[in-house]
């Protein structure tokens, strides 16, 4: 048995026609039939759950349509939404994920979270206890909607069948319109069972919400007033090019004004690695000479990213000298943290687009030699040693390296939380958009090896690649059980050093070295790995390396490969909590 | 100074569904701000609902939560006013013994004198109404508190602004 031949791959142009042609008649249905519909109306082929009392009249439904719409079961519903995430992430549809009431609802809530401060389109359905049974503290019956509230776009509670249409068609119109989100649709036992007049017609507009702020041309050309006449332009841009589907039109922006462009983690991969003009990471451990620029540039171009704490460090000493132009799509976050001197509001596609023509052509080359100065430092102190190590340990960084060399950067990259993530997010090469998934804002360790099943699903096209830390993998590891199920052939590389090791790092430089609970006592996970009947190697000295990537990305199947690396090794560069962007660290 | 604490009513706009006080409660909640007073009613549009919020924190801070409230899916339009920006009254009802009325003259000169209304009396006991701004009723109060209150209650600020929310336009353009 192998992947392409596993159901989800055999949705077939005949089903997609038998669909459309029910499109705007009624038929009369139950409501969980109802359910299953909408999500073919909206185009899932793939969604990810979990089953229990109160959802199983949709699961029953499921069965029926299983030969037009993949259920994969995951092994705990978190896993369900991170697996949606990895889908929605790689392939900018929305992501699925369904839960029962109770448990199964509030296993949810990380995923949804991550959703939410990622800005990941995403709708999550639960099942609840009978309407006349709300707030009777019911068997499995819990307020997810309540729950849910503050880590959602929107949600909303469904107890009467004839809602179905209407909400879901809402919901994903939500969840993937404007800024995307998670959105959470909470549907009673007894609209499941009822029936009704099923009519669907996708949603367009809701009155009460602007997803995408109109472009004000005003500002259009206040900001390329701005940045023709700066002698020292820097470009920070973030997962905002990504969402907007803006990659083309923001090459063409800097192509044009040669502007040095540095990325958040969330914005890499929109251009390629090794674009000139590519000048590295900005962030707590992003490169030195973006971090260190970012308090010397006169005009600073936030392109569709937050100025999240753990990019600017201390506020008070970011980028004071500077002017900052923020384009956005979301009004709420413009002066939310760094105040702006030109708002740009609207999708950066079209905000990119118009602001083209009005600039000047420029090359910035004097500019662009102190980044190389600074890269050049950097890179003796650190990229040398992470890439091509002498010491006897192996490196995070050397198993990137080989497994660039390998994939030729044309890997989509997992990545879980702490170090493994860092080194992965500043060493990994991305030749193509879409190809950085991971966990950014929430941090959620055990994101990683579910949310890397959802990206191969979406695009088995491309090779997956999920690299994760010891810690988080046992967070999650349970999905391993998917991946056996399933045989969705992703490649998992643990770099195993038996510590927390980002929680250890900090541990080393700011509390003494008292290594409070991060010490981990591991298990075989070579053994853990076979018990699902997935290949598994083990590379314990540099010599073996190359050979044990080769073969894991050889593989036709899902392959795990241990790598035990250095066990005390930090990541540097690093910005202190709290510290000035220019305060950065090399050692 | 940038951080002072300013008075400041928040006028939303919104669709009038369940659980979104919920979700605008907890934009305030989470980030550590104690509501003032709260009031939800109809609007003057039909179907649409008018939260009225009171709360005292920095402009700066304000501008980023209407920004948040904004937002919301189902948050027509929200808006923020200086105190001078708006026109506002509070409520409150007092129960008070009926026998004080009668035993305590200068009862009927307060309530004469601050402009309340007596809305019922019965053997036991009376209720007083009063609208007006909060010192007023703060002033009501202190003086009748000296007889004894049985009850007092009172409502959030409600406030109208001078300045026009051009609500009924913003939702004439989204029929159009």
């Amino acid at each position: 048995m192998n992947f392409k031949g596993s159901i989800f791959m055999r949705m077939n142009t005949e089903t997609i026609k038998e669909q459309k042609q029910t499109t705007g008649t009624t038929h009369r249905i139950t409501g969980c039939e109802a359910i299953v519909r909408c999500l073919l109306e909206e185009g899932v082929d793939i969604l990810y759950g979990y089953p229990g009392g109160a959802i199983m009249p949709v699961y029953d439904e499921l069965f029926k349509y299983q030969d037009k719409l993949h259920h994969v079961l995951t092994r705990h519903e978190q896993g369900a939404t991170h697996a949606a995430q990895g889908y929605a992430r790689i392939s900018g549809k929305v992501g699925v994920a369904m839960a029962t009431s109770g448990p199964g609802a509030t296993n949810l809530i990380t995923g949804i979270a991550d959703a939410q401060i990622d800005s990941t389109p995403m709708v999550c359905i639960t099942g609840q206890v009978g309407s006349h049974l709300l707030g009777s503290d019911a068997f499995q019956e819990t307020d997810i909607i309540g729950i849910s509230t503050p880590v959602t776009k929107w949600n909303h509670q469904i107890t009467k069948a004839s809602e179905i249409p209407e909400v879901m068609a809402k919901a994903f119109y939500i969840a993937k319109s404007g800024r995307p989100g998670p959105v959470l649709i909470d549907i009673t036992k007894d609209a499941q069972f009822e029936e009704f007049d099923f009519k669907y017609e996708k949603c367009q507009a809701v009155r009460s919400y602007i997803p995408v702020p109109k472009i004000n041309s005003k500002d259009i050309e206040a900001a390329a007033e701005l940045i023709n006449n700066a002698k020292k332009p820097m470009v920070v841009w973030g997962q905002g090019i990504i969402l907007g589907d803006a990659e083309e039109e923001f090459k063409a922006v800097i192509e044009k004004t040669g502007i040095p462009s540095a990325w958040t983690i969330l914005g890499a991969s929109a251009i390629p690695s090794s674009h000139p003009l590519n000048v590295g990471m900005v962030g707590m451990h992003g490169n030195y000479a973006p971090n260190i620029l970012t308090n010397s540039c006169d005009v600073l171009i936030a392109i569709g990213m937050r100025f999240d704490d753990r990019v600017t460090g201390n506020l008070a000493t970011y980028a004071k000298q500077a002017k900052i132009i923020h384009f956005e799509i979301d009004p709420a976050e413009v002066d939310k943290n760094v105040k702006t001197d030109v708002a740009v509001l609207g999708n950066a596609k079209e905000s990119l687009a118009a602001i083209l023509p009005l600039l000047n052509k420029n090359s910035h080359t004097d500019w662009h030699n102190e980044f190389k100065k600074l890269y050049e430092i950097e890179f003796e102190k650190v990229i040398k040693n992470d890439l091509h190590p002498t010491k006897e340990g192996l490196t995070m960084g050397e198993v990137l390296n080989e497994i660039n060399i390998q994939t030729k950067g044309e890997a989509a990259i997992v990545s879980d939380v702490g170090q493994h993530q860092m080194i992965a997010c500043r060493y990994a090469e991305f030749n193509k958009t879409k190809s950085n998934i991971t966990s950014g804002g929430l941090g959620t360790m055990g994101f990683a090896l579910p949310a890397a099943i959802g990206a191969k699903m979406a695009a088995p096209e491309r090779e997956v690649v999920a690299i994760i830390g010891d810690g988080g993998y046992q967070m999650t590891i349970q999905e391993l059980g998917t991946i056996f199920q399933t045989k969705v052939p992703v490649k998992i590389v643990v770099l195993n050093n038996d510590f927390l090791g980002m929680v250890r790092q900090w541990q080393q430089l700011f509390f003494d070295k008292r290594y409070a609970s991060t010490e981990m006592t591991n298990p075989d996970f070579v053994a853990i790995a076979k018990g699902y009947y997935i290949e598994a190697k083990k590379v314990t000295k540099r010599e073996d390396l190359k050979n044990a990537v080769a073969e894991m990305i050889a593989s036709e199947n899902a392959y795990f490969l241990e790598v035990r690396v250095e066990k005390e090794d930090n990541v540097f560069p690093m910005i202190p909590s709290g510290a000035s962007v220019s305060d950065i660290r090399l050692s | 100074m940038e951080n002072n604490k300013d008075m400041f009513t928040v006028s939303i706009y919104t669709e009038n569904n369940i659980g979104l006080l919920n979700r605008i409660s907890a934009i305030f909640q989470r980030r550590h701000i104690n509501i003032e007073s709260l009031n939800t009613s109809p609007s003057e549009i039909e179907g649409v609902s008018r939260f009225t919020i009171l709360v005292n924190i920095p402009e700066v801070q304000i501008k980023k939560i209407v920004g948040q409230i904004d937002k919301q899916v189902e948050v027509i339009k929200a808006f923020y006013h200086k105190e001078e920006d708006t026109i506002y009254q509070e409520s409150c009802l007092f129960k008070i013994k009926s026998d004080l009325l009668f035993e305590e003259r200068q009862i009927q000169n307060i309530i004469k004198d601050s402009n309340a209304n007596i809305v019922t009396v019965n053997k036991e006991f009376f209720v007083l109404e009063k609208s007006g701004r909060k010192n007023e009723i703060d002033l009501l109060y202190k003086e009748l508190s000296v007889f004894g209150i049985m009850q007092f209650t009172r409502s959030g600020r409600i406030a109208v602004t001078k300045d026009e929310m051009k609500i009924s336009k913003m939702l004439a353009a989204f029929n159009h």
